[in-house]
């Protein structure tokens, strides 16, 4: 018996532990900022009582029998070994307890498919590891004007590659590490929005816990989703399923605002993709400049910081693709389209001729590559649109 | 009757004795447990706080893959196999496996399936990184080039698993003892013969998955992609119509397991035994119509999510009704506690807490809430763990006196029982909180809000991970050592059972040479 009084002891300090531990952090779903979201929450509670309730009774059963029935209480057993009433009662009352339980799930499920009469449509591609969000305007003409891509912030990525090494790493404390990204997603309030969720590479999710709106990005199909968010203010999700190496490194973050605010938001938008992009020629030291703020968030998670490559991800230094004479072409090529069947992506449509061409001059002229070659915005630009040579 | 076997390395090269086969079969898959538990050591130590410290993500995602593959077609699967090659010709009173050769074949694949599987680990490009589900396109397109290592390895898996399993069905069918009617045999035979043909069911349908992933990879189909008219959507259905009944193959053995040690301790009969015969029947058929509950996400009709489900928390009647019959079992029983005993409970009161969690991942609108999340992760660790690892540690501590014919050290046993225990849950039972909080899973790195639970986890992880050494020492000190108390032919007081009443212990090397009389 000693040896359970000290087993016990244990359990208790480490229950203390325990709970004295959990203080300030979350540990329940949370109810959300839509209609959806709420009910979700309550349906949740509604079964975690009935499983709490349901647990009570059978383990009590349990630990009665266990405490009371044995040997040195008990040295005698029962004969019984079947009973056919108790059978039916213990297979038909969990059953009415299922069908209960049922009824209010299927008519939430049937609300939460229901993305008819939507307001606003957006459509959200996943690519490998990063968020495009483009608006739909109300003829559903795809050929619209405000897109952009949204990835994890810097001062995440760096926190995390430096978080030091072993088990005593630097803390980090920025509540919003790993949560942040360049450009929120914005949607204004009080307003059916519908999500047509696709992907680019691989099977991505789009998941933001507030509104309660989880849905699988598949490549090649369409998926649709819909929330209205009832306040303003900034929600933040995940990529939910695993889409590769920096599938914990692609979050989301919805911006909420009144909806004037929200069309002041687009308005600026459109005109910011009617102004068209920025081609003006550049001198070496602002390629460079530029080259390295853009490397270092577009590709340094693959090829590494220091041009290295990992695992892979090939090496981009003396590469004869990155240092090699007139391998420019294939160089901006590579970059441009991407390599089908490997991770390396096309570049072209999601970032500015500025940011390709500036990564180009500084993938040749980093890491003692010093090949002296540079590309322009404007080449870039031609190429894209057929006007090259 | 003399025994007649080959000595040192052939006698286990060329074996076609059910124990030795069965003796194989668990020393395989412990041995697997450990190297599948060094890597939840390595996912652990990097998960112990934010930020990257030990390993990059794309080394992370291999120890999450190989983890999962390695404990569910290495570790619990073998387990069971080698549990059923000892147990029951000897539960039925039959002399030997019905199909001797093919049982030596079917194990020794095995350790060929696994080396190619791990050798992948030293390839250029590394290991499969896309997760034990291998969703494509991911495991297609973009998967890593030892991806069709993994595709063998996954087919000699599937060869060894049907090749036991009709091993099984033939052997319960023809090689009973006159008088062993269907409806007399010990429960673990019933669930070890069902289980057996889930798995000659849905194997097949895992090896045409891999198979039409390796044609998509280098044969120009497009099965799995949606350029050529394919449908990555697909893969899931194949995978989860496999995947779901695997879930049944890995816990079922564990009821039986349960059945045969809940009565012994309590000194009286299984209560309900016709029902629990029907009880797991029913929940193998349900378990081929639920698939696509792992797929709450993918968009599909609502009339389908409706349909899987109400299917899905059907299940919950018969598990339920299996629940109550143990406990029914132990009413006004005259119950010990020795450590078989011990971890059967365990394996009830936590699995039905698995279970719990399973009713809440079936309801489809919340199920959008916790879906791959850390929820779900805690969900079937609590199946996985203690429920079909529990209970096949409660088997091995159960009939080890038998195979042996030593008691094992009961002080350290009941050491390794209740630091088991604290750890398990340590582990597991913060990541449902770290799952509801909205945790994602399969990632290194997580936001600071997370950070309590995750570090709760490891140091359970941990404590976990040693624990698993304690048991090596005490199985090494029966096994290899051969220290401890000789055991009775019964064994324990309440046995009951051709195995503890019809023979000596340990048991011979030929039992049953002509079949017991059974009235």
């Amino acid at each position: 018996m000693s040896l359970f009084r000290k087993m016990a002891l244990i359990i208790a300090a480490i229950s203390v532990a325990v709970l004295s531990g959990c203080s300030g952090q979350e540990y329940n779903m949370r109810e959300g900022v839509t209609e959806i979201s709420r009910e979700v929450y309550d349906l949740h509670m509604i079964v975690i009582w009935v499983c709490v309730v349901i647990g009570v009774i059978t383990f009590g059963a349990m630990f009665y029998s266990m405490f009371a029935h044995r040997k040195s209480k008990n040295p005698n057993p029962a004969k019984f070994s079947h009973s056919t009433t108790v059978e039916i009662i213990w297979t038909v009352i969990p059953f009415i307890i299922l069908i209960a339980l049922s009824i209010p799930a299927v008519s939430l499920l049937i609300k939460m498919e229901d993305a008819s009469n939507s307001e606003l449509s957006v459509m959200v591609k996943g690519y490998q590891w990063k968020w495009e969000y483009k608006y739909i305007d109300g003829d559903d003409n795809l050929g619209n004007d405000v897109s952009f891509f949204s990835n994890l912030d810097q001062a995440s990525r760096d926190l995390s590659n430096n978080a030091g090494s072993g088990f005593s790493g630097v803390e980090i404390t920025d509540e919003n590490y790993l949560l942040e990204v360049d450009n929120p997603l914005v949607i204004p309030v009080d307003t059916k929005v519908r999500f047509l969720v696709t992907a680019d590479d691989v099977i991505h999710s789009f998941w933001v816990p507030d509104f309660s709106v989880k849905k699988d990005a598949i490549p090649g199909f369409i998926n649709e989703v819909w929330t209205k968010v009832d306040e303003p203010g900034i929600y933040r999700g995940v990529c939910a399923e695993l889409c590769g190496k920096d599938h914990g490194f692609m979050p989301i973050v919805v911006k909420v605002l009144p909806k004037e605010e929200y069309e002041a938001w687009y308005a600026e938008k459109v005109a910011e993709a009617e102004a068209g992009p920025d081609l003006n020629e550049r001198t070496m030291s602002q390629l460079m400049a530029e080259g390295e703020v853009a490397y270092n968030k577009y590709c340094s998670s693959c090829h590494m910081p220091n041009g290295e490559g990992n695992g892979p991800f090939p090496s981009l230094v003396g590469t004869e693709m990155v240092t090699g004479e007139g391998t420019i072409e294939q160089h901006i090529d590579v970059v441009l389209n991407g390599v089908s069947g490997t991770a390396m992506q096309a570049f072209g449509n999601q970032l500015t001729e500025a940011e390709i061409a500036a990564i180009i001059t500084y993938e040749r002229n980093a890491w003692g590559n010093d090949t002296g070659d540079k590309a322009q915005p404007q080449e870039i630009h031609d190429i894209q649109n057929g006007g090259g040579e | 009757m003399a025994d007649h076997k080959p000595k040192g390395i052939s006698r286990w090269l060329f074996t076609t004795n059910h124990k030795d086969i069965g003796t194989m079969y668990l020393v395989f898959s412990f041995i697997m447990f450990l190297i599948g538990g060094a890597m939840a050591m390595v996912i652990r130590a990097e998960l112990f706080q934010p930020g990257l410290q030990f390993v990059d993500p794309n080394f992370f995602n291999q120890m999450t893959t190989l983890h999962g593959l390695i404990m569910v077609f290495g570790a619990v699967m073998p387990a069971t196999v080698g549990l059923a090659n000892w147990l029951i010709p000897m539960m039925i009173g039959a002399p030997d496996m019905a199909l001797p050769r093919m049982n030596n074949w079917s194990f020794w694949i095995l350790p060929a399936a696994f080396g190619l599987l791990l050798s992948s680990l030293f390839m250029e490009g590394g290991a499969p990184n896309f997760g034990w589900t291998f969703y494509a396109p991911l495991s297609t397109t973009y998967g890593p080039p030892s991806t069709d290592f993994f595709i063998f390895g996954v087919h000699l898996m599937g060869i060894s698993s049907i090749m036991g399993a009709i091993n099984v069905i033939v052997t319960v069918f023809n090689m009973r003892a006159p008088g062993m009617t269907l409806m007399k045999m010990p429960l673990f035979v019933w669930t070890w013969l069902i289980t057996a043909f889930l798995l000659v069911m849905v194997m097949p349908v895992l090896a045409g998955a891999v198979t039409m992933m390796l044609t998509d990879r280098h044969f120009g189909t497009s099965f799995f992609d949606a350029a050529g008219g394919g449908d990555p959507v697909l893969f899931q259905h194949v995978f989860w119509f496999f995947g779901h009944p695997e879930v049944y193959i890995m816990i079922l053995p564990a009821f039986g397991i349960a059945s045969a040690i809940i009565p012994t301790f309590a000194r009286k009969k299984l209560f309900g035994y016709s029902s629990m015969v029907y009880a797991t029947a029913s929940i193998a058929f349900l378990s081929f119509i639920v698939w696509a509950h792992h797929m709450f996400t993918v968009g599909m009709p609502v009339k389908g999510e409706l349909f899987f489900m109400i299917a899905t928390m059907l299940i919950a009647v018969p598990t339920g009704v299996k629940v109550f019959n143990w406990i029914a079992t132990m009413w006004q029983g005259s119950i010990t506690y020795e450590t078989p005993m011990l971890y059967a409970l365990a394996f009830v009161i936590l699995f039905t807490i698995g279970g719990f969690s399973g009713v809440m991942l079936a309801m489809t609108p919340v199920d959008w809430q916790y879906h791959d999340t850390y929820f779900v992760v805690a969900h079937f660790h609590y199946v996985l763990f203690p429920g079909a690892i529990f209970g096949t540690m409660a088997a091995v501590y159960y009939w080890l006196p038998k195979w042996t014919g030593r008691m094992y050290d009961e002080k350290l046993a009941k050491w390794h029982f209740w630091l088991s225990i604290v750890f398990v849950n340590l582990t597991f039972f913060p990541m449902h909180f770290s799952g509801l909080a909205g945790m994602q899973r399969r990632v290194p790195d997580y936001a600071i809000m997370f950070s309590d639970f995750n570090m709760m986890s490891s140091i359970g992880a941990f404590g976990l991970g040693l624990m698993q050494l304690l048991f090596a020492w005490i199985l090494i000190k029966v096994c290899i050592l051969e220290k401890g108390e000789k055991a009775t032919d019964q064994v324990w007081e309440g046995a009951e059972g051709l195995e503890f009443t019809h023979m000596p212990s340990p048991a011979p090397y030929h039992t049953f040479d002509t079949p017991p009389k059974i009235d």
